[in-house]
């Protein structure tokens, strides 16, 4: 996988894997890989997260869970936005994938499937509930920034699919 | 002055995104359908995302204790640098589309541009755009396409919406003192190179939706100069309503 260094000092990790997306509860923001980088340093702990998308409410959201999940501790966060390198869907960890589609969204195809459906209309997307590739788009665009809706002709559910951004 | 320059200069492209993300909330709830609704409105969250990137910078730099709202909401309509494209209301479905269209493509070749430039922060900011404008982008002009090739109504309407566009179109490519200065300095982008490169896409598309590329030849220009139509007094009411009634309130 494309992953840029990380660097989050491991004393940190057992908190950083409670605090979750607010959208998708089940994946911890290490599942999603939105932090860059995590140090502690004369107890404040010093952040680095990179926004999925631009206007992703999720990312206040997480600056603040971060600042409470911490806080018992008597530690101080301070949260630095970093827009590059751009956060791409490479950047879920493989149990966060698992995670996703346990939950009912469809994990993101690779980048060339990813255009064959959205553009072209071809049945790629393995519906989360029945995991038949007999599925439709029915919105480009779906309940988050990050997804697109669909719906699956075998078992007739409607889901969200988590789109391909490289 | 350098730096005044790319205050500006970063005014000048946020601007754009404020004002059609501003243009594209005020749907919400009330898109012809559930899924055009929240395609409108996720499309207007990641303007106004990139809107943010782009005034946290230039509050950073403007060497006054300025943040992303006051140049959000505290500016008078004449120093907002929006071209008068994006301020143009909403009417019907296929005009907010045919508006969306003509600047995405624009949106589209200036992030293309942009992510080369020296600073830094304004090339990040870009490449991140330049995803989430592609599918803008895709989404905008497969409706152009879609109503133009549509049934008689859709295609007189999209027509018209056309007809009644265009005039705007020039005004994107003007070249402000600021852009002139910041080009030079490869910070910023020559949006008057990527003309031929827009109205080639344009009209392509066009042909696709057999639509018919408008033959005025008067175009209207002055956003980019801070001088306004009448309809950005009205959007600007509304965007600035909240930090006007309740100074420096927070949410």
């Amino acid at each position: 996988m494309a992953v840029t260094q990380i660097s989050i000092d491991t004393h940190l990790l057992p908190i950083l894997e409670q605090v979750s997306d607010p959208e998708i509860p089940v994946l911890s923001v290490l599942d999603l890989g939105v932090i860059r980088e995590a140090i502690e340093k004369d107890g404040t702990v010093y952040v680095k997260l990179t926004p999925t998308y631009s206007g992703c409410p999720a990312m206040d959201v997480i600056g603040d869970d971060l600042k409470i999940a911490f806080e018992p501790l008597g530690k101080k966060v301070m949260v630095d936005l970093v827009l590059a390198p751009a956060w791409s869907t490479d950047w879920i960890s493989e149990s966060g994938l698992q995670k996703m589609e346990a939950y009912g969204i469809a994990r993101p195809l690779s980048e060339s499937a990813d255009k064959d459906v959205l553009l072209a209309g071809a049945k790629k997307v393995i519906c989360p509930q029945c995991k038949s590739t007999d599925t439709h788009l029915v919105s480009q665009f779906g309940s988050t920034a990050c997804k697109a809706l669909f719906k699956c002709e075998a078992c007739l559910e409607p889901f969200d699919y988590f789109k391909c951004l490289k | 002055m350098k730096s005044e320059h790319l205050y500006n200069y970063i005014l000048g492209i946020a601007d754009n995104s404020l004002i059609l993300g501003q243009r594209l909330g005020e749907l919400c709830g009330h898109g012809p359908s559930l899924e055009t609704d929240i395609a409108g409105t996720n499309i207007s969250l990641d303007l106004i995302g990139q809107t943010r990137s782009y005034y946290q910078y230039a509050a950073k730099i403007s060497g006054e204790n300025k943040t992303e709202d006051d140049i959000a909401f505290l500016r008078l309509e004449r120093h907002y640098k929006n071209v008068l494209l994006v301020e143009q209301p909403n009417t019907h479905f296929g005009f907010v589309m045919g508006r969306q269209y003509l600047f995405d493509v624009f949106h589209l070749l200036l992030l293309k541009e942009l992510q080369l430039s020296k600073d830094e922060t304004l090339a990040a900011i870009a490449k991140k755009g330049i995803k989430e404008v592609s599918y803008h982008k895709r989404f905008s002009g497969d409706w152009v396409k879609r109503l133009g090739d549509g049934t008689p109504e859709s295609s007189a309407k999209m027509q018209e919406a056309i007809d009644d566009l265009w005039p705007y179109t020039q005004e994107l490519f003007d070249m402000t003192d600021s852009d002139t200065a910041m080009a030079l300095e490869g910070i910023g982008v020559d949006v008057s190179k990527l003309k031929k490169t827009y109205y080639k896409e344009v009209t392509d598309l066009f042909e696709l939706a057999t639509l018919e590329v408008p033959q005025s030849t008067y175009f209207s220009r002055g956003g980019k100069k801070g001088v306004h139509s009448e309809h950005m007094g009205y959007l600007l009411a509304d965007l600035q309503y909240m930090q006007r009634t309740y100074p420096n309130m927070q949410w």
